[in-house]
């Protein structure tokens, strides 16, 4: 009867390593920089702009939604940075500056302030932009430029300026200008599966022909691990996803020798991206370890069944989408066994099994 | 309610119109709204033939209300609205067949909406034929009201036109997304946002209004 | 109000009377739809034709003249005249499956040269802003001002198929380049194309000669408005 009242009853977590949201969120978008910078290089002012038109659209539209739905502003946790930096560098850097726009307001208020803000959100925001602009512009965002052209830094591609509303002009005239070799205006993939021509590998891994601001696999693998040392996010995601992609790539090639392989399907096409960035949100995302799995191995064998057989190209995108809207029934079938609960488990499933 | 009522009931049409939406309101005959808004002249269209089919079956409906049995009322209903949608299919066509390609199978499927068996069953055949007629009236207008809503914003985003006059030149690109099927989806989402945040916005400054009137 | 005697109705409702109300309905309803069927026929039948006849010379511009010619049961084909009477075009349909949904066409093939001339999609799905460029892009257009379409010497089937190929790859007279971008819609057109080509001509060169000569009855100068 005499220090009953010290025991405190909590649920877990009982110990927290210190990290809050915002801190995971600003190290996340820390880590998105050099990727962003390195899209610059390549792709000079036009990439630049779209990084900044998409990264103010996100913070706009997070403080326009705060205001309406009368709460106090969240511009501090940085997720709507992350989501504008994201959803910049999953675009062509030709993609018009207006349509960035478009895509932030959608990836904030379709895929945020509709569900109730951070933490709610089902699906990744920047994906349901990118999402809404693929369905809304279909040509625009399969409109690639080259890279490394001269004088990026000073001339932006054509179509980056079109005026709101207006219908970017032709870049074919630009691109003769250019007189750039062999580019054909087609990304890796659908170079391999439409016209059977291979890239070089190394071009893949910097990020060389046709692609989005952010494709360069090796430098997301970089930033992603660093993110994962400091476990920020959780390894486990990116790895299966990848692991998975490359066995049924390999599969696929054991049957149809043209398909492309495991290393181009993991290093084109935005999956890199896709999987160390987009599938590791931590809201979208399963919680157990069993789930998690699941999850990237459902990402990685969607994305290559829309690649091989689909209409698209790329499938990354939807992939995710697909396994962020099935990640709570993960979650449920994944529930790790209460202590001491046994039987009732197996009765369940012997049940089902029956 | 007297049987002779000389004052012609507004209520029961403004109803229709605002308060008891089809669309907005009681989220009936979402098909039609969702399939056939993607321009303004067909929700236009869709909504006109709407509004006939439930004019008509309404003044049918009442005019027969003591004679119909009560078991076989469905079925009467059913042979009423069918009637009247197979009239409108002919009609349309001989006005255009462009528009009767443009609105495809959703014509016949009028038949289905359930806001007009729900009419019929609701209130045609408990009313009188003036009551009945404005009744419908003001469902119909409704419905075309908020097929509208959504035609226009649909058709000015994913073509650049209303009612097939061009807006904004040649050069406007469009949304291509408004014209398909998620189009329809986003586009109702949004009206519904809107209309209910007005809603609890008047709601609201009532319920300020009552207060400081009793205090 | 209407719910004056509910109890009688409700409790016995002899079978006459609601045999007696749905028949009288229904008869009522006959009535009416045949009376509007009746009035509506004449109009959508001269609607229908003039749809057709709008499509039909829009593909053969110097015709003014349409003739329906059945080469086989469910397989008939419009043949154009000019105002002198002889034959401009006939217009066939085609269908394959596009990115979407089928793509229904129609298309036109000239007598005189022999080859395919002109196009137009009756119905489509395809993505607006990509896969309906095939009506728009220039180039592509222009493999339809002249497409061979010669048959073989037994005359059972085209001497060359017709056959989309990739964008830039065009060297055939018989083949139909693509339009980068909307590569199967473009392969969609062209198979269209040749799978109606393929049954179509084998079975309209024999009667080619029977159909330049424009019967009796259709004089042109009766054509004229």
């Amino acid at each position: 009867m005499t220090n009953k009242a010290q025991i405190e009853i909590r649920t877990s977590p009982h110990a927290h390593s210190g990290a809050d949201v915002v801190q995971i969120m600003r190290t996340v978008a820390l880590a998105l920089l050099p990727l962003a910078g390195w899209g610059v290089w390549r792709y000079g002012l036009s990439a630049a702009l779209l990084l900044l038109t998409t990264l103010l659209g996100c913070l706009l539209a997070e403080r326009l939604f705060n205001r309406m739905r009368g709460q106090p502003s969240s511009l501090g946790d940085w997720s709507a940075v992350i989501t504008g930096l994201l959803l910049g560098l999953s675009l062509p850097p030709g993609f018009p500056l207006w349509m960035g726009l478009v895509a932030a307001f959608a990836a904030i208020g379709l895929g945020k302030a509709l569900f109730g803000g951070l933490g709610m959100n089902p699906l990744n925001p920047a994906l349901v932009g990118r999402a809404f602009v693929q369905a809304a512009f279909p040509a625009a965002i399969t409109t690639w430029t080259p890279a490394l052209f001269d004088g990026r830094f000073t001339n932006p591609v054509p179509s980056t300026l079109a005026w709101p509303f207006l219908r970017p002009d032709d870049i074919g005239p630009w691109l003769h200008e250019r007189a750039v070799d062999g580019f054909t205006g087609a990304t890796p993939l659908a170079l391999m599966k439409y016209e059977g021509q291979s890239i070089p590998l190394t071009d893949l891994l910097m990020g060389g022909g046709a692609g989005s601001i952010g494709e360069a696999a090796l430098l997301i693998l970089v930033c992603g691990l660093f993110l994962a040392f400091k476990r920020m996010l959780d390894w486990r995601i990116p790895v299966s996803i990848m692991a998975s992609t490359a066995l049924f790539a390999w599969l696929a090639q054991l049957f149809d020798p043209s398909a492309p392989g495991p290393l181009i399907m993991l290093c084109s096409g935005g999956l890199m991206l896709g999987a160390w960035f987009m599938a590791t949100d931590m809201v979208g995302s399963p919680m157990t370890p069993l789930g998690v799995l699941i999850y990237g191995v459902l990402i990685g064998f969607v994305t290559e069944v829309i690649r091989l057989f689909g209409g698209l190209g790329e499938g990354v995108m939807y992939a995710i989408l697909l396994g962020n809207a099935a990640a709570p029934l993960i979650d449920q079938w994944t529930q790790p066994r209460v202590f001491g609960a046994a039987k009732a488990r197996t009765s369940a499933s012997a049940r089902k099994s029956a | 309610m007297s049987l002779h009522n000389p004052h012609i009931d507004w209520q029961t049409f403004t109803d229709g119109l605002w308060k008891e939406n089809p669309v907005f309101v009681m989220l009936l005959g979402m098909c039609p709204v969702l399939a056939v808004t993607n321009s303004a002249i067909n929700a236009l269209a869709m909504g006109l033939a709407t509004t006939f089919v439930l004019l008509a079956s309404g003044l049918l409906v009442s005019l027969l209300r003591h004679q119909i049995p009560k078991q076989v009322r469905i079925a009467t209903y059913i042979l009423i609205i069918a009637t009247f949608v197979t009239i409108v299919d002919y009609l349309i066509q001989a006005i255009s067949l462009e528009l009767y390609n443009a609105l495809g199978a959703f014509i016949q499927l009028i038949v289905v909406n359930c806001m007009i068996l729900g009419r019929a069953e609701a209130y045609a055949s408990k009313h009188r034929v003036a009551k009945s007629l404005l009744n419908a009236l003001g469902m119909g207008l409704g419905f075309t009201f908020a097929l509208l809503c959504l035609g226009v914003v649909r058709e000015v985003l994913g073509a650049g036109s209303l009612f097939g006059v061009d807006l904004f030149g040649s050069q406007f690109e469009p949304w291509v997304v408004m014209v398909l099927p998620p189009g329809g989806f986003i586009v109702l989402g949004g009206w519904l946002l809107l209309f209910e945040w007005l809603r609890e916005r008047r709601a609201a400054a009532q319920l300020e209004k009552e207060a400081a009137r009793a205090r | 109000m209407s719910q004056a005697q509910p109890d009688s109705l409700q409790h016995q409702t002899p079978a006459l009377r609601m045999l007696v109300t749905l028949g009288g309905v229904a008869m009522l309803s006959g009535f009416l739809i045949v009376l509007v069927y009746q009035l509506t026929k004449p109009i959508i039948e001269e609607n229908q034709r003039l749809a057709i006849e709008q499509m039909v010379f829009k593909l053969v511009p110097a015709a003014s003249i349409r003739r329906d010619i059945e080469l086989a049961p469910g397989l008939s084909v419009y043949a154009a005249y000019d105002e002198q009477g002889r034959l401009k075009g006939v217009v066939a349909r085609g269908a394959a499956q596009g990115y979407a949904d089928l793509v229904h066409l129609l298309y036109n093939y000239a007598p005189d040269c022999d080859c395919i001339k002109g196009f137009d999609i009756l119905k489509m799905a395809e993505t607006p802003g990509l896969g309906d460029k095939i009506l728009t892009d220039k180039a592509f257009l222009a493999n339809f001002d002249y497409l061979d379409a010669r048959l073989d010497g037994e005359g059972k089937q085209l001497a060359n198929p017709i056959v989309t190929v990739k964008h830039g790859k065009k060297q055939e007279q018989w083949q139909i380049d693509a339009i980068s971008g909307a590569t199967v819609t473009s392969r969609a057109v062209g198979k269209a194309i040749n799978d109606s080509a393929q049954r179509m001509l084998p079975l309209l060169q024999p009667r080619l000669d029977e159909i330049r000569q424009i019967q009796p009855g259709q004089k042109p100068s009766e054509q004229q408005p």
